[in-house]
Protein backbone atom coordinates (compact mmCIF):
# COMPACT_ATOMS: atom_id res chain seq x y z
CA UNK A 1 0.00 0.00 0.00
CA UNK A 2 2.81 2.39 0.71
CA UNK A 3 4.39 1.67 -2.28
CA UNK A 4 1.68 2.72 -3.86
CA UNK A 5 1.85 6.02 -2.87
CA UNK A 6 3.44 8.66 -5.39
CA UNK A 7 6.94 8.12 -3.29
CA UNK A 8 8.68 8.16 -6.77
CA UNK A 9 7.22 10.79 -7.85
CA UNK A 10 7.36 12.88 -5.27
CA UNK A 11 10.28 15.53 -4.65
CA UNK A 12 12.36 16.00 -1.88
CA UNK A 13 10.43 19.79 -1.60
CA UNK A 14 6.89 17.46 -1.93
CA UNK A 15 8.53 14.97 1.08
CA UNK A 16 9.47 18.26 3.43
CA UNK A 17 5.35 19.33 2.89
CA UNK A 18 4.60 16.25 3.88
CA UNK A 19 6.37 16.27 7.08
CA UNK A 20 5.76 19.12 7.70
CA UNK A 21 1.88 18.98 7.42
CA UNK A 22 1.96 15.68 9.37
CA UNK A 23 2.99 17.24 12.03
CA UNK A 24 1.17 20.44 11.93
CA UNK A 25 -1.94 17.79 12.03
CA UNK A 26 -0.76 16.32 15.31
CA UNK A 27 -0.51 19.11 17.29
CA UNK A 28 -3.34 20.45 15.71
CA UNK A 29 -5.37 17.77 16.79
CA UNK A 30 -3.74 17.45 20.12
CA UNK A 31 -3.93 21.01 21.27
CA UNK A 32 -7.35 21.19 19.99
CA UNK A 33 -8.56 18.39 22.17
CA UNK A 34 -8.19 20.89 25.29
CA UNK A 35 -9.98 23.70 23.37
CA UNK A 36 -12.92 21.72 23.01
CA UNK A 37 -13.13 20.13 26.46
CA UNK A 38 -12.67 23.80 27.89
CA UNK A 39 -15.32 24.89 25.54
CA UNK A 40 -13.40 27.63 23.67
CA UNK A 41 -13.25 26.54 20.62
CA UNK A 42 -14.60 29.40 18.43
CA UNK A 43 -11.97 31.62 20.24
CA UNK A 44 -9.52 29.74 18.17
CA UNK A 45 -11.33 30.47 15.19
CA UNK A 46 -11.44 34.36 16.39
CA UNK A 47 -7.64 33.93 16.87
CA UNK A 48 -7.14 32.52 13.72
CA UNK A 49 -8.68 35.67 11.90
CA UNK A 50 -7.21 38.04 14.01
CA UNK A 51 -3.77 37.16 12.64
CA UNK A 52 -4.78 38.90 9.07
CA UNK A 53 -4.12 42.24 10.03
CA UNK A 54 -0.43 41.35 11.91
CA UNK A 55 0.35 39.79 8.71
CA UNK A 56 0.14 42.60 6.49
CA UNK A 57 1.66 44.71 9.36
CA UNK A 58 4.02 42.99 9.75
CA UNK A 59 4.54 42.93 5.88
CA UNK A 60 4.31 46.47 5.76
CA UNK A 61 7.09 46.51 8.76
CA UNK A 62 9.45 44.47 7.01
CA UNK A 63 9.23 46.80 3.82
CA UNK A 64 9.95 49.93 5.88
CA UNK A 65 12.86 48.16 7.33
CA UNK A 66 14.03 46.63 4.06
CA UNK A 67 13.54 43.32 4.38
CA UNK A 68 14.26 41.43 0.69
CA UNK A 69 11.14 39.74 0.08
CA UNK A 70 8.67 38.50 2.30
CA UNK A 71 10.62 36.97 5.20
CA UNK A 72 8.36 34.29 7.17
CA UNK A 73 9.42 34.73 10.72
CA UNK A 74 8.55 38.47 10.62
CA UNK A 75 4.95 37.57 9.14
CA UNK A 76 4.54 35.20 11.45
CA UNK A 77 5.46 36.87 14.72
CA UNK A 78 2.79 39.67 13.17
CA UNK A 79 0.35 37.14 12.88
CA UNK A 80 1.16 35.62 16.87
CA UNK A 81 0.62 39.04 17.68
CA UNK A 82 -2.65 40.43 16.54
CA UNK A 83 -3.79 37.30 17.39
CA UNK A 84 -3.05 37.13 20.68
CA UNK A 85 -4.31 41.21 20.96
CA UNK A 86 -7.55 39.65 19.50
CA UNK A 87 -7.97 36.65 22.45
CA UNK A 88 -7.21 39.17 24.59
CA UNK A 89 -9.83 41.70 23.37
CA UNK A 90 -12.37 39.04 23.89
CA UNK A 91 -11.00 38.43 27.33
CA UNK A 92 -11.37 41.72 28.63
CA UNK A 93 -14.73 42.07 27.08
CA UNK A 94 -16.25 39.03 29.27
CA UNK A 95 -14.38 39.96 31.86
CA UNK A 96 -15.67 43.31 32.55
CA UNK A 97 -18.52 43.48 30.60
CA UNK A 98 -21.78 41.32 30.96
CA UNK A 99 -21.52 40.62 27.21
CA UNK A 100 -21.58 37.04 26.92
CA UNK A 101 -18.25 35.37 25.22
CA UNK A 102 -19.99 34.53 21.73
CA UNK A 103 -21.25 37.94 21.10
CA UNK A 104 -17.76 39.53 22.23
CA UNK A 105 -16.10 36.36 19.85
CA UNK A 106 -18.09 37.87 16.80
CA UNK A 107 -17.34 41.02 17.46
CA UNK A 108 -13.73 40.90 17.98
CA UNK A 109 -12.98 38.32 14.86
CA UNK A 110 -14.97 40.25 12.43
CA UNK A 111 -13.65 43.86 13.86
CA UNK A 112 -9.60 42.18 13.23
CA UNK A 113 -10.71 40.14 10.10
CA UNK A 114 -12.11 43.40 8.34
CA UNK A 115 -9.13 45.68 9.34
CA UNK A 116 -6.84 42.57 7.81
CA UNK A 117 -8.66 42.46 4.22
CA UNK A 118 -8.77 46.62 4.35
CA UNK A 119 -5.32 46.45 5.03
CA UNK A 120 -4.33 43.52 2.50
CA UNK A 121 -6.45 45.55 -0.18
CA UNK A 122 -4.26 49.04 0.04
CA UNK A 123 -1.08 47.17 0.35
CA UNK A 124 -1.68 45.26 -2.63
CA UNK A 125 -2.30 48.46 -4.18
CA UNK A 126 1.39 50.03 -3.75
CA UNK A 127 3.28 49.97 -6.62
CA UNK A 128 6.48 49.39 -4.43
CA UNK A 129 5.37 46.39 -2.70
CA UNK A 130 5.17 42.73 -4.11
CA UNK A 131 2.53 41.72 -2.00
CA UNK A 132 1.51 38.50 -4.07
CA UNK A 133 2.13 35.71 -1.17
CA UNK A 134 0.63 37.33 1.38
CA UNK A 135 -3.39 36.09 0.04
CA UNK A 136 -1.75 32.59 0.60
CA UNK A 137 -2.43 33.21 4.11
CA UNK A 138 -6.06 33.63 3.83
CA UNK A 139 -6.43 30.10 2.78
CA UNK A 140 -3.28 28.63 2.41
CA UNK A 141 -1.13 27.30 -0.44
CA UNK A 142 1.29 24.52 0.15
CA UNK A 143 2.53 24.63 -3.54
CA UNK A 144 4.81 27.45 -2.96
CA UNK A 145 6.06 26.27 0.45
CA UNK A 146 10.10 25.96 0.46
CA UNK A 147 11.62 23.11 2.25
CA UNK A 148 12.81 25.39 4.83
CA UNK A 149 9.61 26.83 5.27
CA UNK A 150 7.97 23.36 6.12
CA UNK A 151 10.61 22.71 8.73
CA UNK A 152 10.35 25.70 10.28
CA UNK A 153 6.20 24.22 10.59
CA UNK A 154 7.20 21.12 11.79
CA UNK A 155 9.78 22.51 14.61
CA UNK A 156 6.77 24.87 15.62
CA UNK A 157 4.14 21.74 15.59
CA UNK A 158 7.04 19.83 17.78
CA UNK A 159 7.40 22.58 20.56
CA UNK A 160 3.39 22.70 20.90
CA UNK A 161 2.75 18.99 21.31
CA UNK A 162 5.88 18.99 23.98
CA UNK A 163 4.30 21.65 25.52
CA UNK A 164 0.96 19.53 25.92
CA UNK A 165 3.21 16.67 27.08
CA UNK A 166 5.00 18.65 29.68
CA UNK A 167 1.80 19.88 31.14
CA UNK A 168 -0.99 17.33 30.83
CA UNK A 169 -1.83 17.17 34.52
CA UNK A 170 -2.25 21.02 34.41
CA UNK A 171 -4.58 21.00 31.71
CA UNK A 172 -6.52 18.58 32.00
CA UNK A 173 -7.01 19.94 35.63
CA UNK A 174 -7.89 24.11 33.99
CA UNK A 175 -10.21 22.37 31.80
CA UNK A 176 -12.25 20.02 34.03
CA UNK A 177 -12.54 22.20 37.06
CA UNK A 178 -11.23 25.34 37.11
CA UNK A 179 -12.76 26.40 40.20
CA UNK A 180 -11.22 23.91 41.92
CA UNK A 181 -7.87 24.54 40.80
CA UNK A 182 -7.96 28.64 41.49
CA UNK A 183 -9.11 27.03 44.87
CA UNK A 184 -6.20 25.12 45.29
CA UNK A 185 -3.62 27.64 44.70
CA UNK A 186 -3.23 27.17 40.96
CA UNK A 187 -2.33 30.13 38.34
CA UNK A 188 -5.45 29.31 36.32
CA UNK A 189 -5.08 32.67 34.67
CA UNK A 190 -1.23 31.65 33.92
CA UNK A 191 -2.74 28.19 32.81
CA UNK A 192 -5.51 29.67 30.10
CA UNK A 193 -2.09 32.14 28.87
CA UNK A 194 -0.35 28.41 27.86
CA UNK A 195 -3.29 27.22 26.46
CA UNK A 196 -3.86 29.96 24.40
CA UNK A 197 0.67 30.46 23.51
CA UNK A 198 -0.14 26.63 22.45
CA UNK A 199 -2.56 27.72 19.93
CA UNK A 200 -1.50 30.23 18.86
CA UNK A 201 1.89 28.41 17.75
CA UNK A 202 -0.24 25.62 15.99
CA UNK A 203 -2.34 28.26 14.53
CA UNK A 204 0.61 30.80 13.21
CA UNK A 205 1.94 27.29 11.87
CA UNK A 206 -0.93 26.33 10.24
CA UNK A 207 -1.64 29.57 8.39
CA UNK A 208 0.90 28.97 5.72
CA UNK A 209 -0.71 25.53 4.85
CA UNK A 210 -4.50 25.50 5.91
CA UNK A 211 -5.06 29.29 6.03
CA UNK A 212 -6.63 31.27 8.51
CA UNK A 213 -10.19 30.67 7.74
CA UNK A 214 -9.57 26.72 8.08
CA UNK A 215 -7.17 26.34 10.39
CA UNK A 216 -9.73 26.41 13.42
CA UNK A 217 -11.40 22.87 11.32
CA UNK A 218 -7.85 21.40 12.02
CA UNK A 219 -7.58 22.35 15.66
CA UNK A 220 -11.45 21.39 16.75
CA UNK A 221 -12.31 18.79 14.09
CA UNK A 222 -10.19 16.08 15.03
CA UNK A 223 -10.77 16.30 18.67
CA UNK A 224 -14.67 16.73 17.90
CA UNK A 225 -13.89 13.01 15.62
CA UNK A 226 -11.45 11.57 18.93
CA UNK A 227 -14.04 12.49 21.77
CA UNK A 228 -16.46 9.50 19.76
CA UNK A 229 -13.63 7.00 20.33
CA UNK A 230 -13.28 7.03 24.06
CA UNK A 231 -13.38 8.15 27.41
CA UNK A 232 -10.70 8.92 28.39
CA UNK A 233 -8.45 11.98 27.83
CA UNK A 234 -5.06 10.25 27.20
CA UNK A 235 -6.03 8.15 24.47
CA UNK A 236 -8.63 10.82 23.05
CA UNK A 237 -5.25 12.93 22.36
CA UNK A 238 -3.81 10.07 20.65
CA UNK A 239 -6.96 9.49 18.68
CA UNK A 240 -6.84 13.30 17.85
CA UNK A 241 -3.24 13.55 17.11
CA UNK A 242 -3.57 10.67 14.53
CA UNK A 243 -6.72 12.15 13.09
CA UNK A 244 -4.98 14.89 12.58
CA UNK A 245 -1.42 14.06 10.87
CA UNK A 246 -3.56 11.32 8.71
CA UNK A 247 -5.67 14.67 7.24
CA UNK A 248 -2.67 16.75 7.44
CA UNK A 249 -0.44 14.11 5.27
CA UNK A 250 -2.92 12.39 3.04
CA UNK A 251 -4.14 16.30 2.40
CA UNK A 252 -1.10 17.26 1.42
CA UNK A 253 -0.49 14.52 -0.92
CA UNK A 254 -3.91 14.68 -2.66
CA UNK A 255 -3.32 18.51 -3.23
CA UNK A 256 0.48 17.75 -4.79
CA UNK A 257 -0.97 15.25 -6.99
CA UNK A 258 -3.72 17.38 -8.43
CA UNK A 259 -1.91 20.74 -8.68
CA UNK A 260 -5.17 22.82 -8.29
CA UNK A 261 -6.32 21.92 -5.58
CA UNK A 262 -6.04 24.29 -2.36
CA UNK A 263 -3.76 22.16 0.08
CA UNK A 264 -6.16 23.81 3.19
CA UNK A 265 -9.27 22.66 2.28
CA UNK A 266 -8.46 19.46 0.97
CA UNK A 267 -7.02 18.76 4.50
CA UNK A 268 -10.00 19.89 6.34
CA UNK A 269 -11.91 18.11 4.16
CA UNK A 270 -10.11 14.89 4.83
CA UNK A 271 -10.69 15.85 8.56
CA UNK A 272 -14.48 15.94 7.90
CA UNK A 273 -14.42 12.46 6.46
CA UNK A 274 -12.63 11.17 9.62
CA UNK A 275 -15.28 13.31 11.58
CA UNK A 276 -17.93 11.25 9.67
CA UNK A 277 -17.24 8.29 9.98
CA UNK A 278 -16.56 8.95 14.29
CA UNK A 279 -20.06 10.57 14.35
CA UNK A 280 -21.34 7.21 12.68
CA UNK A 281 -19.33 4.40 13.53
CA UNK A 282 -17.13 4.69 16.26
CA UNK A 283 -17.89 1.88 18.67
CA UNK A 284 -17.58 3.90 21.98
CA UNK A 285 -19.95 7.15 21.60
CA UNK A 286 -21.01 6.49 17.96
CA UNK A 287 -24.13 6.56 16.56
CA UNK A 288 -24.90 3.65 15.27
CA UNK A 289 -22.95 1.93 18.44
CA UNK A 290 -25.91 3.81 20.26
CA UNK A 291 -28.33 2.72 18.21
CA UNK A 292 -27.58 -0.96 18.29
CA UNK A 293 -27.72 -0.69 22.30
CA UNK A 294 -30.97 0.94 22.64
CA UNK A 295 -32.13 -1.56 19.95
CA UNK A 296 -30.29 -4.84 22.33
CA UNK A 297 -32.20 -3.10 25.36
CA UNK A 298 -35.20 -2.84 23.73
CA UNK A 299 -35.64 -6.41 22.52
CA UNK A 300 -34.23 -7.09 26.59
CA UNK A 301 -37.45 -5.45 27.90
CA UNK A 302 -39.81 -7.26 25.50
CA UNK A 303 -38.21 -10.39 26.48
CA UNK A 304 -38.29 -9.65 30.17
CA UNK A 305 -42.35 -8.96 29.65
CA UNK B 1 6.09 26.53 42.61
CA UNK B 2 3.75 25.11 44.27
CA UNK B 3 5.79 22.95 46.29
CA UNK B 4 7.96 26.16 47.58
CA UNK B 5 4.15 27.76 48.50
CA UNK B 6 3.02 24.36 50.44
CA UNK B 7 5.79 24.29 52.79
CA UNK B 8 5.34 27.89 53.33
CA UNK B 9 1.91 27.04 54.88
CA UNK B 10 2.31 27.84 58.50
CA UNK B 11 -0.12 26.13 61.09
CA UNK B 12 -0.36 27.59 64.40
CA UNK B 13 0.14 25.77 67.56
CA UNK B 14 -3.14 24.83 68.73
CA UNK B 15 -2.36 26.63 72.01
CA UNK B 16 -2.18 29.67 70.64
CA UNK B 17 -5.92 30.23 69.68
CA UNK B 18 -5.37 31.33 66.05
CA UNK B 19 -8.91 30.89 64.25
CA UNK B 20 -8.31 28.71 60.89
CA UNK B 21 -10.80 31.04 59.19
CA UNK B 22 -11.10 34.93 59.93
CA UNK B 23 -13.15 37.04 57.37
CA UNK B 24 -13.42 40.60 58.24
CA UNK B 25 -15.36 43.80 56.57
CA UNK B 26 -16.23 41.08 53.26
CA UNK B 27 -18.53 42.78 50.68
CA UNK B 28 -18.97 41.31 46.99
CA UNK B 29 -20.93 42.77 44.26
CA UNK B 30 -22.15 41.17 41.63
CA UNK B 31 -22.86 43.74 39.00
CA UNK B 32 -25.34 46.48 40.63
CA UNK B 33 -26.01 44.04 43.23
CA UNK B 34 -24.10 43.92 46.68
CA UNK B 35 -24.30 40.42 47.80
CA UNK B 36 -22.53 40.15 50.82
CA UNK B 37 -22.47 43.10 53.22
CA UNK B 38 -19.30 43.59 55.67
CA UNK B 39 -19.40 40.40 56.61
CA UNK B 40 -17.12 39.65 59.58
CA UNK B 41 -16.80 36.72 61.40
CA UNK B 42 -13.94 33.81 62.94
CA UNK B 43 -14.37 29.94 62.46
CA UNK B 44 -14.17 28.17 65.70
CA UNK B 45 -10.89 25.22 65.35
CA UNK B 46 -12.18 22.20 64.73
CA UNK B 47 -15.40 21.36 64.21
CA UNK B 48 -18.41 21.07 61.61
CA UNK B 49 -19.75 24.71 60.55
CA UNK B 50 -23.05 24.98 58.63
CA UNK B 51 -23.56 28.52 56.32
CA UNK B 52 -27.29 28.53 56.16
CA UNK B 53 -29.91 31.50 54.73
CA UNK B 54 -32.40 31.42 52.42
CA UNK B 55 -32.25 31.12 48.45
CA UNK B 56 -30.16 34.39 47.41
CA UNK B 57 -28.69 34.70 50.58
CA UNK B 58 -25.03 34.86 49.44
CA UNK B 59 -24.09 31.65 51.27
CA UNK B 60 -22.39 30.09 48.10
CA UNK B 61 -20.72 34.04 47.09
CA UNK B 62 -19.26 33.74 50.60
CA UNK B 63 -17.53 30.52 50.01
CA UNK B 64 -16.38 31.65 46.75
CA UNK B 65 -15.12 35.32 48.10
CA UNK B 66 -13.37 33.61 50.72
CA UNK B 67 -11.63 31.49 48.40
CA UNK B 68 -11.11 34.07 46.02
CA UNK B 69 -12.95 32.24 43.37
CA UNK B 70 -14.90 35.96 43.01
CA UNK B 71 -13.33 39.54 43.68
CA UNK B 72 -14.73 40.68 46.95
CA UNK B 73 -14.95 44.89 47.03
CA UNK B 74 -13.72 44.77 50.00
CA UNK B 75 -12.95 42.44 52.81
CA UNK B 76 -9.54 40.56 54.23
CA UNK B 77 -9.73 36.67 54.80
CA UNK B 78 -7.02 35.04 56.46
CA UNK B 79 -6.21 31.34 57.15
CA UNK B 80 -4.59 30.20 60.52
CA UNK B 81 -3.65 33.95 60.90
CA UNK B 82 -1.88 34.20 56.95
CA UNK B 83 -3.11 36.00 53.86
CA UNK B 84 -5.01 33.38 52.27
CA UNK B 85 -2.21 33.43 49.47
CA UNK B 86 0.03 31.95 51.47
CA UNK B 87 -1.92 29.18 52.69
CA UNK B 88 -3.60 27.56 49.86
CA UNK B 89 -2.29 24.26 50.16
CA UNK B 90 -3.99 23.94 53.87
CA UNK B 91 -7.56 24.33 52.10
CA UNK B 92 -9.64 21.74 50.22
CA UNK B 93 -12.29 22.32 48.38
CA UNK B 94 -15.85 20.83 46.96
CA UNK B 95 -17.66 22.53 44.74
CA UNK B 96 -20.94 22.65 43.53
CA UNK B 97 -21.62 19.35 41.18
CA UNK B 98 -23.09 21.31 38.56
CA UNK B 99 -20.40 23.66 38.56
CA UNK B 100 -18.53 20.56 36.05
CA UNK B 101 -19.02 19.00 32.84
CA UNK B 102 -19.61 15.52 34.07
CA UNK B 103 -18.70 13.96 30.34
CA UNK B 104 -15.23 14.89 30.54
CA UNK B 105 -13.18 12.17 29.82
CA UNK B 106 -12.05 10.99 32.87
CA UNK B 107 -12.60 8.14 35.22
CA UNK B 108 -12.98 8.78 38.78
CA UNK B 109 -9.74 8.05 40.23
CA UNK B 110 -8.65 10.89 37.49
CA UNK B 111 -10.85 13.25 39.37
CA UNK B 112 -9.45 11.90 42.79
CA UNK B 113 -5.48 12.73 42.21
CA UNK B 114 -6.56 16.29 40.88
CA UNK B 115 -6.67 16.15 44.71
CA UNK B 116 -2.82 15.50 45.09
CA UNK B 117 -1.45 17.59 42.56
CA UNK B 118 -0.62 20.71 44.48
CA UNK B 119 1.83 18.22 45.83
CA UNK B 120 2.96 16.55 42.50
CA UNK B 121 4.27 20.35 41.36
CA UNK B 122 3.94 22.20 38.45
CA UNK B 123 5.24 19.34 34.93
CA UNK B 124 5.33 16.85 36.99
CA UNK B 125 3.95 13.08 36.71
CA UNK B 126 1.78 11.31 38.68
CA UNK B 127 3.17 8.28 40.99
CA UNK B 128 1.81 5.12 41.88
CA UNK B 129 2.00 6.65 45.39
CA UNK B 130 -0.14 9.31 44.67
CA UNK B 131 -2.94 6.98 42.86
CA UNK B 132 -2.90 4.29 45.86
CA UNK B 133 -3.92 7.69 47.78
CA UNK B 134 -6.30 8.71 45.20
CA UNK B 135 -7.70 4.90 46.14
CA UNK B 136 -7.95 5.33 49.82
CA UNK B 137 -9.81 8.66 49.37
CA UNK B 138 -12.08 6.32 47.32
CA UNK B 139 -12.54 3.57 50.03
CA UNK B 140 -13.09 6.11 52.18
CA UNK B 141 -16.02 7.57 50.42
CA UNK B 142 -17.23 3.70 49.38
CA UNK B 143 -16.29 4.17 46.14
CA UNK B 144 -13.22 2.43 45.45
CA UNK B 145 -15.00 -0.09 42.88
CA UNK B 146 -15.79 2.46 40.21
CA UNK B 147 -12.40 3.95 40.37
CA UNK B 148 -12.24 3.60 36.51
CA UNK B 149 -15.49 4.10 35.60
CA UNK B 150 -16.00 7.26 33.57
CA UNK B 151 -17.77 9.96 35.64
CA UNK B 152 -20.71 10.84 33.20
CA UNK B 153 -21.26 7.03 34.31
CA UNK B 154 -21.80 7.30 38.10
CA UNK B 155 -25.35 8.40 39.44
CA UNK B 156 -25.74 11.93 40.97
CA UNK B 157 -24.73 10.39 44.58
CA UNK B 158 -21.53 8.71 43.67
CA UNK B 159 -20.36 11.90 41.80
CA UNK B 160 -20.89 13.92 44.97
CA UNK B 161 -18.82 11.53 46.37
CA UNK B 162 -15.91 11.50 43.89
CA UNK B 163 -15.51 15.34 44.45
CA UNK B 164 -15.71 14.88 48.55
CA UNK B 165 -12.95 12.13 48.07
CA UNK B 166 -10.70 14.40 45.62
CA UNK B 167 -11.04 17.07 49.25
CA UNK B 168 -9.86 14.40 51.17
CA UNK B 169 -6.97 13.45 48.93
CA UNK B 170 -6.20 17.00 49.83
CA UNK B 171 -5.41 16.15 53.23
CA UNK B 172 -6.50 19.89 54.22
CA UNK B 173 -6.80 21.13 57.58
CA UNK B 174 -9.35 23.68 56.40
CA UNK B 175 -12.64 22.26 54.41
CA UNK B 176 -15.15 24.56 51.91
CA UNK B 177 -18.00 22.42 51.15
CA UNK B 178 -20.74 23.88 49.03
CA UNK B 179 -23.78 21.70 49.46
CA UNK B 180 -22.28 18.73 49.20
CA UNK B 181 -25.53 17.12 50.45
CA UNK B 182 -27.76 18.77 47.96
CA UNK B 183 -30.01 16.33 45.91
CA UNK B 184 -28.25 12.84 46.73
CA UNK B 185 -29.36 9.70 47.96
CA UNK B 186 -30.18 8.89 51.44
CA UNK B 187 -26.72 6.23 51.19
CA UNK B 188 -24.53 8.91 50.11
CA UNK B 189 -26.02 11.34 52.52
CA UNK B 190 -25.20 9.11 55.10
CA UNK B 191 -21.45 8.03 54.04
CA UNK B 192 -20.90 11.97 53.73
CA UNK B 193 -22.12 12.76 57.20
CA UNK B 194 -19.76 9.77 58.44
CA UNK B 195 -16.54 10.97 56.30
CA UNK B 196 -17.73 14.82 57.87
CA UNK B 197 -17.68 13.46 61.73
CA UNK B 198 -14.31 11.78 60.47
CA UNK B 199 -12.93 15.01 59.82
CA UNK B 200 -14.08 16.77 62.99
CA UNK B 201 -12.88 14.09 64.68
CA UNK B 202 -9.63 14.50 63.49
CA UNK B 203 -9.24 17.74 64.22
CA UNK B 204 -10.47 19.34 61.23
CA UNK B 205 -12.55 22.26 60.40
CA UNK B 206 -15.14 21.60 57.66
CA UNK B 207 -17.42 24.76 56.41
CA UNK B 208 -20.28 23.74 54.88
CA UNK B 209 -23.11 25.88 52.76
CA UNK B 210 -26.28 23.94 53.60
CA UNK B 211 -29.60 24.30 52.42
CA UNK B 212 -31.61 21.74 54.98
CA UNK B 213 -32.44 23.20 58.34
CA UNK B 214 -33.88 20.03 59.34
CA UNK B 215 -30.57 18.08 59.32
CA UNK B 216 -28.56 21.02 60.94
CA UNK B 217 -29.19 20.35 64.63
CA UNK B 218 -28.09 16.53 64.20
CA UNK B 219 -24.67 17.36 62.44
CA UNK B 220 -23.30 20.66 62.97
CA UNK B 221 -21.67 22.43 66.08
CA UNK B 222 -21.89 25.81 64.57
CA UNK B 223 -24.22 27.57 62.46
CA UNK B 224 -23.30 30.77 60.69
CA UNK B 225 -26.72 32.29 59.39
CA UNK B 226 -26.42 34.97 56.72
CA UNK B 227 -29.49 36.78 54.67
CA UNK B 228 -26.72 38.93 52.53
CA UNK B 229 -25.03 40.19 56.12
CA UNK B 230 -24.32 38.07 58.54
CA UNK B 231 -27.23 37.72 60.90
CA UNK B 232 -26.20 35.34 63.53
CA UNK B 233 -23.58 32.82 64.33
CA UNK B 234 -22.45 30.63 67.02
CA UNK B 235 -22.89 27.15 68.31
CA UNK B 236 -26.29 25.82 67.06
CA UNK B 237 -28.12 24.87 70.26
CA UNK B 238 -27.18 29.39 70.94
CA UNK B 239 -28.08 30.29 67.61
CA UNK B 240 -30.67 28.34 65.83
CA UNK B 241 -33.18 30.16 67.51
CA UNK B 242 -37.02 30.83 65.93
CA UNK B 243 -35.96 34.71 66.71
CA UNK B 244 -33.15 34.37 64.50
CA UNK B 245 -34.39 32.24 61.84
CA UNK B 246 -37.06 34.64 61.75
CA UNK B 247 -34.31 37.34 61.41
CA UNK B 248 -33.04 35.72 58.39
CA UNK B 249 -35.38 33.84 56.79
CA UNK B 250 -38.37 35.85 57.58
CA UNK B 251 -41.73 35.16 58.51
CA UNK B 252 -41.73 31.91 55.95
CA UNK B 253 -39.39 30.06 58.70
CA UNK B 254 -41.88 30.12 61.72
CA UNK B 255 -42.27 27.08 62.48
CA UNK B 256 -39.08 25.47 61.18
CA UNK B 257 -37.26 25.78 64.26
CA UNK B 258 -36.41 22.90 65.65
CA UNK B 259 -35.28 23.81 69.15
CA UNK B 260 -38.37 25.32 70.52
Amino acid sequence: MMEALPTAGMGHNTAMVLAGTTALGIAAGTVGCFMVLRRRALVSDALSHATLPGIVIAFLVGLALGVEGRSLPLLLLGAALSGALAVACIQAITRWTRLPEDAAIGAVLSCFFGLGVVLLSVVQALPAANAAGLKGFIFGQTAAMRSGEAATLAVLALVALAGVALFFKELRLLAFDEGFARAAGWPTGRFDLGLMALVTLVTVAGLQTVGLVLIIALLITPAAAARFWTDRLGLMLLVAGLIGGLSGGIGALLSARFQNLPAGAIIVLVASCFFMASLFFAPARGLLARTLRRARLRASLGAAL
Amino acid sequence: MLQRLRTRNFIPPADAGVSPLSVSGLSVAYHRQLALHDVNWTAPTGGLVAVVGPNGAGKSTFLKAVLGLVTPLAGTVEVYGRPLAQQRGLIGYVPQRESVDWDFPVNALDVVTMGRYGMIGWGRRITGAHKRAGMEALDRVGMADYARRQIGQLSGGQQQRVFLARALAQEARLYFMDEPLAGVDAATEQTILAVLRELEAEGRTVICVHHDLQTVAATFDHVLMLNRTLVATGPVADTLTDANLRLAYGQRASGLSLLS
